[in-house]
This record gives C-alpha cells, structure tokens and sequence, in this order.
C-alpha cells in the first residue's frame, strides 16, 4: 500500500526542513521526500496549504486503564490522541493496579495492538504501588519496554527514595520523570494561592510546594548524575531553577502542558471545576515566564497532561473535584492560537517541542521526517478556527477549559506507520 | 425607583452599592412586623422556600425560617442527615430533584466554597447562600452592616475592624465587601497565620496587632476562633490567642473609642476571642444582630422571590 502527500508544507525540526514537499509512504516508511513525485498506484493526499510535520509525541498523558475505564480507555485515549495529532502517547502509571510490573505493561501494550491506531508507550512506576516506599522493580520493566519511570500524581516524598530512584534509573539510562511537590505544603489546596483563592474563599497551593521539590530533585540529578525529566512546569522561579541547572550541566529536561501556557487563574472566577488542576494555574507572571521558557529552550517540550475524569465526578462541589484537564485534542490548536500566533514560538519550534524533543527525552527513534524512517505524520491546516464544543471532542471525558472557545489550528490527517488513523 | 433584578443572592462581592442599600431599606420597613401582635404579612404567601443546611446552624436557619414564615411563605426544611448525599448521590442531582418539585427558592448552607454561585448558574429556582465554605455569607454581612447603620446612623466614614480568623471567614469577605462599597474603612487583625495571601488587594487595612486595630475603630467585629486551626498548626494555643488576640474591658479601655460597638456574629467563645463582660456589656450590639437578621433575611427573601416571579411571568 502506497500513499502519496502532494504539496504539503514540510516541517522537520530535525533536519530544519520548511518546504513545500511531496512524501511517498510505502508500507510503514517513508519512501521519498522530493518535488513532484508521481506514482500512479499510490493512494494520493492533496496536502495543499496544510502542514506534514512528524507525528506528536506526548510523554506525558492518562489513558486510565486499567482501573478507570469509565474515564478513558487505551482505545478511547488513542482515538482522542490521533484527533489531535498525535502518534505517539506515554501514559502514566496512576492506574488500578498501578504499572508496576511486567504484566500491566503488557496489559496496556496489548490493548493498544488491539485498538491498532496510536504507539502507546508506558511509564512504569518509581516505587511499587507508587507509594513512596520501596523502588519497583525497574529493570525487569525496562525489559518490557517501559521508556521512563515516574510516581505522577503521587510524587516521591521521601529523598531518600529519590535518589536512589535516579542511581538506579541512571544506571538503565531511563529518565526519571518528577512530579515535583511538597504534598505537606499542598495539603488541602485545590487551587493557586493568590488573591482569588482568598476571594474565593479556597484553599490555595503556593508556588514554594513546586519550587522546593524542583530545587531538591535538581541537587539529587546533579549529586546522581542521572536524567531528571521535570513534569508540568507551573511558575516563574521553577523554570528559573531548570534554567540555571541546564547551564550547570545538570541532565534536567522539563515539559510545560497547554494550559499553563494558556491559561491563568483567572479562569477559576466562576469555580468553573474544569479549570482545576494540579498543579494549580498561575497568575500572569508565571504564564509569562513559561513562554520565556519554551522560547529559550529551557522548557524542551509540549505535554499534554492529558487527564480525563467522568462528568459526574467534575461536576460537584469545588473542593470535592479531581484535579485534571484533558489535552489531546487542544494542544496544536493551543500552540498555535497562544503560542505561535502571539509570536513566542514560530510553527517550526512548536513542531520541534511536540514532536522531536519529545523523543529525545524518551530515547526513541522519531519524531522526524527522512527517508527510510516510521511514517508517522501529522498534517495540519494552521489556519483553520474550530470551536472547542462537547459534540467534537472524541475524548471518553469532556473535563476542559477550552469548551466554547475558538481556536486556530486543526489536525486533518494522522499516520501512524503509514496508516491513516485519523482523518477529518 | 429601584428595581431588584438578581435571581440569587451569592455574595455581596458581586452587588453594587444601589442593591445593598435597597436590601438595607427594605429590610427597615420589613423590621416592624416582628413587632406586632400577629407577626405575618402576605407577601410570600404560596412561595416554597427550602432551607437546605449542609453544616449545622441555629442561629441563621432559625432566623431564615422564621423570616421566610413572617413572609407566610412554605418552608420545607433539609438537613444532610436526612438528605440523599450520604446515599452517593451528587449536590447537584439533589439540588435538581428539589428544583423539580416546583419550589421558589433555595436557601443553601454548605462547607464548600462557591456552590452556591455554581447552583445559581444551574438552577431555576433562586439560590440565597446562607453561608459556602470561607467565601460569602451575604446575610450576614448584611445583618451586620443594618445593625451598624442602625447605631451609628452611617457607614460612609467609619472605621470598621475585623478580628480574628479572617482566613476561614465568610462573614469577613462579606463585611469587607459590603462595608467597603458603602464607604467605610476595614482594618483585618488577628495572626499573620489567620491573614490569607494578598486581602490587601480587597481594600483593607492589615495588621497583627490587636491595639492597632482597636484604636481609631467605631465597630469592632469578633470573629469565633475554631480550635481545629490550633490543631492544623495555624496558631500555638488558644491561652496564647486569648492573650494576644482576645478582646477584654481593659484593651478596649486602653484603646477603643468610648462609643465603640462590639458585634460578634456567633456561636461566641467566652473567654477566648471575647470576655463574657463585653460580650454582654454595655458597648456589645450582639443580640440586636440577631434581632436584625430576621428583618434583613426577610428583605432578601421579598426582592429575590418578587425578581423571579417577575422573570417567570416575562417568559411566559
């Protein structure tokens, strides 16, 4: 099976490409990449005016199964993740059971053959249970093929642990993701402390909860040596840390998700539940620093965070409300409409944060476009404005902000190895 | 002429000076009948008003329900012990049941801040919130704002200080709301661990000494210090809080004005915030708050019924 992209703006942060391209995929490759290209038994995709960029790949994302299948499944999550691009999706381990051991790697790796869209890669927990206590056993889920470990959702209190989670990480060359917060700081707090938390009357999550934890597990990454991956990145003084840690050398990478590139905690005003999520949205001044972030390369990547949770559980009393946006399907168009649109980014670096970067932090090979690579790709329209609605999120859950919002930017077409998996 | 067009009563941050003055009228004109031999007008008479409590009162659901009866209202009253919550079902889901048996208005306590505004923006009934959480207690603030005007004959001016735990306080956010747009100056005071982040940006004055906030002040509002705080680690003990925060005849002597009023919005701690002397002295207008919330708990009722009758009528 042969298909043929004609006239597609080509973005490859890789090989710094920016040209108007054809690309010829055969089987599960990428044949050619050339001007012109004619083949008469190829399936042909008049790609005209739209974007072929690599495939997303987000390394960090829920996809709730096992244990919460009301909320998302590997089937649903990757239906939703090819609506927004992406073809490549990590999830964490905060399931039921957690992904602690080889089976439940299994688990998920047979559930997505069986769904046979997106490549769903899995995080494997820091500690058994992701309790904190004692280490998994991380090398016997490495041999499944777990591409890093993290306790997300349930950050590792003890620096003990820490450490020698990242010696022993270190030492099988997986990254070791941080959910970096104080949880006795955090205790309690549904939201950003700041004047509207006092306004609200809720309780707040000062930026100390973040920064401290990020300050610690930097000294552990340097003392250790190993890979600190940072996830969601919230505010002004942690991307300052990760900033001053990457000119020292230390082997810290960080995310920031869509949201708290987009949005603030103004938009809890009317404790829209939708809006909460943790870590907490910023003020402006964070929003802004992450934006010098991601322009200065201190933020190396995009990650959706994407956590969905059932309407009936979001829609209660504020304080009751788990924490958790849904992300998939927003994230180009947010990148686009808040990031490149507001001149922060230019279309090739938002690529190269969401595809390429990615994959570097996860040591995959992808996340570019070349001949004889995976033919995995994205093709965009970056100029058409949808309106976020319920109805067109494919999404199990509906939990976003951006319901009613107009944005810029809609994925058209993704290939996953050669196979259209998502088309619009 | 003034017209009330709120469907809810959420907080007093989101009225404007014109409402609050129209619930402090009306509420003067409703105060008599509390008066009288036969304690009853017609005025909600064939309303149904539900009184759904989450958290435990007497004072204020007494005072609603007795506000809404001299209205001639129907009240149906609802406590979470008898509730479908601990049954799995949802606030909302509960809230929607009670919606569809045709009531008027929903009068709603609950320890989580911003349901009521959340059940204003989803319900068809009118929402009066009766106390959410550490955001608003309108009726409250507004008792306290009627009974200050009724002593001093003003609130533009006066120096107004709140001690206390400010952080977990309704009835502060809604003082300081009401108080600030009919012109007065707010002082909060009590322990820098009982000021939430950045209250200075709701108009106050903030200090941590309690002589500081007793001089200068015509009205100083106590507020109750709840012993689960000392508990949390939010302060070292409450003998330490009595000392340094709680309010006795020789501090007022020491600092306050000679006309100085002592409210307190209740249940009082004896002897911890307030001595029982001041509580029941001379200076304290305690017991005319309560009298007071009854006469303002029936404005609201009137002007919040009336905007929705109004509204329903218009439909159709």
């Amino acid at each position: 099976m042969k298909l043929l992209i004609k006239n597609a703006r080509v973005i490859d942060p890789k090989s710094k490409t920016d040209d108007i391209l054809d690309i010829l995929i055969e089987g599960n490759k990428i044949a050619k990449i050339d001007n012109n290209i004619k083949d008469n038994d190829a399936d042909v995709f008049d790609a005209k005016g739209l974007v072929a960029t690599p495939g997303f790949v987000d390394v960090h994302a829920h996809l709730r199964e096992p244990g919460f299948e009301y909320k998302e499944t590997v089937l649903s999550g990757s239906r939703a993740a090819a609506a927004g691009g992406f073809t490549t999706v990590c999830c964490m381990p905060n399931t039921k059971p957690v992904i602690d051991n080889q089976g439940v790697v299994e688990f998920i790796l047979a559930q997505s053959k069986k769904a046979g869209l997106i490549n769903v890669l899995v995080i494997g927990a820091i500690t058994k249970g992701s309790k904190g206590v004692e280490l998994s056993e991380i090398s016997d889920l490495k041999d499944v093929g777990v591409v890093a470990i993290s306790d997300d959702g349930n950050p590792v209190s003890n620096s003990e642990i820490m450490r020698r989670a990242l010696e022993y990480a270190g030492m099988l060359d997986l990254p070791v993701i941080a959910h970096s917060e104080d949880t006795e700081l955090s205790a309690g707090g549904v939201m950003h402390e700041c004047y509207m938390s006092t306004k609200l009357g809720l309780k707040g999550i000062t930026r100390v909860a973040e920064i401290s934890m990020i300050g610690r597990d930097i000294e552990l990454a340097r003392y250790t040596g190993a890979h600190l991956h940072i996830a969601h990145v919230s505010c002004r003084e942690s991307v300052n840390l990760i900033r001053d840690a990457k000119k020292s050398k230390v082997n810290v990478t960080c995310e920031c998700t869509p949201h708290h590139f987009s949005l603030t905690v103004e938009s809890l005003v009317d404790y829209d539940t939708n809006a909460k999520v943790n870590p907490p949205l910023r003020d402006i001044d964070d929003l802004k620093a992450i934006h010098d972030g991601l322009k200065d390369g201190t933020i190396d990547c995009i990650a959706t965070d994407h956590a969905p949770h059932a309407q009936a559980e979001k829609d209660v009393e504020f304080d009751c409300a788990p924490f958790g946006i849904i992300g998939f399907e927003t994230a180009l168009a947010l990148g686009i409409t808040n990031l490149v649109e507001k001149g922060i980014l230019s279309l090739n670096q938002l690529m190269e944060k969401m595809s390429y970067n990615p994959c570097k932090i996860i040591n995959i090979d992808k996340g570019y476009i070349s001949v004889g690579g995976e033919a995995d790709i994205t093709i965009f329209d970056p100029n058409q404005e949808w309106k976020v609605s319920l109805h067109n999120i494919l999404s199990k859950s509906k939990n976003s902000p951006f319901i009613g919002k107009t944005l810029k930017g809609r994925v058209v077409l993704t290939i996953v190895g050669g196979k259209k998996v998502f088309a619009a | 002429m003034k017209v009330w067009t709120k469907k809810d009563l959420v907080g007093l941050e989101v009225l404007s000076k014109k409402e609050i003055e129209l619930i402090l009228e009306t509420a003067a004109s409703f105060r008599e009948i509390s008066t009288r031999q036969v304690k009853k007008v017609p005025t909600l008479r064939g309303k149904t008003i539900v009184l759904f409590f989450f958290e435990p009162s007497t004072r204020t659901r007494s005072s609603f329900e007795l506000a809404a009866k001299r209205l001639s209202a129907d009240t149906l009253s609802i406590s979470t012990s008898t509730s479908a919550i601990k049954k799995g079902e949802t606030l909302k889901d509960t809230m929607k049941n009670i919606e569809a048996m045709q009531v008027d208005a929903i009068i709603i306590r609950h320890s989580a801040s911003g349901i009521a505004q959340t059940l204003a923006n989803c319900m068809g009934p009118s929402i009066i919130n009766a106390g959410d959480g550490c955001h608003e207690h309108p009726t409250q603030g507004l008792l306290d704002i009627f009974t200050i005007k009724e002593k001093k004959g003003r609130i533009k001016g006066l120096n107004v200080s709140i001690i206390g735990d400010i952080a977990h306080s309704r009835v502060a956010r809604s003082n300081i709301w009401g108080l600030k747009k009919l012109g007065a100056t707010v002082t909060v005071c009590g322990p820098r661990t009982l000021i939430p982040k950045d209250i200075e940006k709701m108009g106050v004055n903030v200090t941590t000494s309690l002589p500081q906030a007793l001089k200068n002040a015509d009205v100083i509002n106590i507020l109750r210090i709840q012993i689960e705080r000392q508990k949390a680690g939010l302060f070292p003990s409450l003998r330490e809080y009595a000392i340094r925060y709680g309010v006795n005849r020789e501090k007022l002597e020491q600092y306050a004005k000679d006309d100085v009023l002592i409210m307190h919005p209740g249940p009082m701690n004896k002897g911890i915030e307030i001595t029982p002397d001041i509580a029941d002295g001379k200076f304290s207008v305690i017991l005319n708050q309560v009298t007071n919330g009854i006469a303002v708990r029936m404005a609201v009722l009137y002007l919040v019924c009336q905007s929705h009758t109004e509204v329903v009528e218009q439909e159709l």
